[in-house]
């Protein structure tokens, strides 16, 4: 039996999926080795965790051990000459940058929120805003120590084991525990980051203005008006951005000092950032939505069209920090996300679908950001060489079932096209449309590589119990 | 509203609490089937998922009288729901005692099944709900809780007995978000009642266990069945003892 003091409720960052589950918070590998004990004495699986800042499911199962490694958070190793460290699994991407950046190195992938943990990062190998330039995280990793379910301590190279490294990266913590990684950083001149903002008409100028800017721009994403309709459907603002070169910056030394790239506390110098959330919450219906994108569009489509200007790397890469507790605005049902990626050729049609789809049904997305991504070798690859469109749907009680069937229509022209699903966002895709997106073969592979390191398929998760499906590693 | 997904019905293997866990599972939740009566539970299940064409029903053979084995058996069908949002305590028993008898045999077995056990399970509920700040738990009390009848004075106090644990445990733990149901039903069609001379506005277990889900999803503290017995048992509580006992009820 599991100690029920262990009990807690564990959510997914968009607060609308959660499990009760037995969480273990261990400081050292002997410590996941006890945990691992523990269920197997009970006879439950073992769902790892890092920060929960997957949206949906990933880290968490019902009536499962939960193993959160975010204690295991320590610094091993660091060689500013090379920009190349050494983490545990729970140091977080805020931890990371604000340890490298007075060395001159930044991490070559960040997600939105500098909250998520490296392990986690890992697992669900994220993707930034560079995908078309950098890729996803799991490229950046030169090797990795993985714990076994047996208790069995792996190093795992990235050139001499590629298809474990392959495999282990990407899968949802399926195939054991990541207890180290090595990553390469990549150098920085400055702190700031030079920024233009360019607004498109419609969804087709969107997709040909992000295509455009690809190879010249490090960082290129776009914030869409999922209200916009007819000939005005996908319109929306991007953003290019790109590291100043040496030189570029008269007092680059003081930029990259982390206290320039904190975040203010307050908006316009005197409101708590930490009260906004409450002041959105009023507009966090669907009339408050579709003011305030199409306010933000005409903004940024007349006084904000070919700006540019200088950010911080922190200002620019975390958005979702920007505002804190911002996801609250959605209680008490919470939020999901769902993020397709969709080759170039089919890309307008598809978004086109999945925006009309939204609407006709009265549920348009309340947020909506496009990225350019390019593919990858890794086993279980969300990438491909199109774009990606990431939606935010409130969960309303009552329409909770309708949504989850918009987000299986939405799916369905992204399966036919090609295209593949992000997980680390996921909550509500059917399995059967996520595997179809694989080509044969490739997921039987994973079930042999599953079957050798984790033969008693301790480790799991909900995410993978309802991707993978039954007989599949979960 | 709450919508139920994951239900532990005690007392499954008949009256209310079948009635109970046949509603729940036509809702679409996985319910747990607990009662002494293996074989009864299996037909039970196997009536529920095939109607349904899939499994939402779970048998679990126990006696609530066996109250060591409760924490383990708890976590096991936790385990086999994949979560729990509702626990039913309808597990109970009702001798027929004459007027004149004083039988304590009889008197701590109603005890023991109608408030022993029902401590027993929500205890470790109570903790776990209380624990992740959710969860409803529902007790199958009784009007004949509400005071203490001459007919049948252990029946009345296991059930009076269970109304204030319940209370008990709603202060406790209501605070964290966790409901916690005192259903009082009056007289209802099941082995209880079969025989019984003077049985007014009796109903089906059915019409009872839809009128319970019913408030247990809006989460009513106390919930009579059918609800005309607040204004009868109103009138009875506030009634003088002097007069009370007079009644001879």
């Amino acid at each position: 039996m599991l100690p029920p003091d262990r009990l807690e409720w564990v959510e997914g960052w968009g607060m609308s999926v959660g499990a009760a589950g037995y969480v273990w918070r261990p400081s050292t590998i002997d410590g996941i080795r006890q945990a691992f004990g523990a269920a197997r004495a009970a006879g439950v699986p073992v769902v790892l965790r890092g920060a929960g800042c997957s949206y949906g499911d990933a880290a968490l199962r019902p009536e499962s051990v939960v193993l959160d490694l975010g204690r295991m958070n320590r610094l091993l190793a660091w060689d500013p000459a090379a920009g190349v460290i050494d983490v545990e699994p729970g140091v977080t991407i805020r931890a990371l940058w604000r340890y490298a950046l007075g060395d001159g190195w930044w991490p070559p992938v960040v997600t939105g929120t500098m909250e998520p943990t490296i392990g986690g990062c890992l697992a669900m190998n994220v993707h930034g805003k560079n995908n078309w330039r950098r890729g996803v995280l799991g490229e950046h990793c030169l090797e990795l120590d993985l714990l076994l379910p047996s208790g069995e301590l792996r190093t795992v190279d990235a050139a001499s084991d590629r298809d474990l490294h392959l495999a282990v990266i990407g899968s949802f913590g399926q195939l054991g525990v990541i207890t180290r990684a090595r990553l390469r950083l990549k150098p920085v001149a400055s702190g700031l980051l030079h920024v233009r903002a360019v607004a498109a008409p419609d969804l087709e100028s969107m997709l040909r203005l992000t295509d455009e800017a690809k190879d010249s721009w490090e960082y290129v994403v776009g914030w869409i008006d999922a209200f916009a309709r007819g000939r005005r459907l996908g319109r929306g603002l991007l953003h290019f951005a790109r590291h100043l070169e040496p030189g570029e910056d008269a007092a680059a030394s003081q930029g990259l000092r982390v206290d320039a790239q904190d975040l203010p506390d307050t908006v316009f110098g005197v409101l708590p950032k930490a009260m906004l959330w409450r002041l959105l919450r009023p507009f966090t219906n669907r009339p408050g939505m579709r003011w305030v994108n199409r306010m933000k569009y005409l903004a940024g489509s007349t006084v904000g069209d070919g700006a540019e200007y200088r950010q911080s790397l922190a200002a620019f890469s975390f958005l979702l920090d920007y505002v804190p507790h911002w996801r609250r605005i959605y209680l008490p049902g919470g939020l999901i996300q769902h993020q397709s990626m969709v080759p170039s050729g089919d890309a307008e049609r598809v978004f086109a679908r999945q925006l009309e789809a939204a609407q006709r049904r009265g549920m348009p997305p309340f947020l909506a950001v496009l990225k350019r991504h390019r593919p990858d070798a890794f086993l279980l690859s969300h990438a491909v060489d199109g774009f990606s469109l990431a939606l935010d749907f409130p969960v309303v009680a009552p329409r909770r079932d309708e949504l989850w069937a918009l987000v299986r229509e939405m799916a369905e022209p992204v399966v036919e096209s090609g295209g593949r699903f992000y997980p680390a966002k996921d909550s509500a895709l059917p399995g059967e449309l996520y595997r179809a997106t694989f080509r044969a073969g490739e997921l039987d592979r994973l079930r042999q590589i599953k079957q050798r390191l984790d033969p008693e398929h301790r480790l799991r998760s909900a995410l993978a119990d309802r991707l993978l499906g039954d007989g599949a590693p979960a | 509203m709450v919508d139920f997904r994951h239900a532990l019905v005690i007392g499954a293997s008949s009256g209310i609490g079948e009635a109970v866990a046949r509603r729940l599972a036509a809702g679409g939740a996985r319910v747990a089937l607990v009662a002494r009566r293996g074989d009864r539970l299996d037909e039970i299940a196997a009536s529920i998922n095939g109607a349904a064409g899939e499994q939402r029903a779970f048998a679990f053979a126990h006696d609530v009288g066996e109250t060591a084995a409760v924490p383990e058996l708890l976590q096991r069908i936790s385990a086999e729901l994949g979560g729990l949002d509702l626990v039913v305590y309808a597990a109970a028993i009702q001798h027929r005692v004459a007027f004149d008898e004083f039988d304590g045999v009889k008197d701590q077995e109603m005890l023991a099944v109608n408030l022993m056990g029902a401590v027993a399970w929500l205890d470790p509920v109570a903790e776990r709900f209380g624990r992740l700040r959710r969860g409803t738990i529902v007790g199958i009390g009784s009007v004949a809780g509400d005071r203490g009848r001459s007919a049948n004075p252990a029946y009345n106090t296991s059930k009076a007995g269970v109304h204030t644990f319940l209370e008990a445990i709603r202060n406790r733990i209501g605070r964290h978000g966790v409901r916690v149901v005192t259903v009082k039903p009056g007289f209802v069609e099941t082995r209880m009642t079969a025989g019984m001379a003077k049985t007014p506005w009796k109903i089906s277990p059915d019409r009872a266990a839809e009128i319970i889900v019913r408030r247990a999803r809006r989460g009513r503290e106390t919930v009579y069945v059918p609800a005309r017995w607040r204004y009868v048992m109103w009138v009875i509580r506030a009634m003088p003892s002097c007069v009370f006992k007079r009644l001879r009820v």
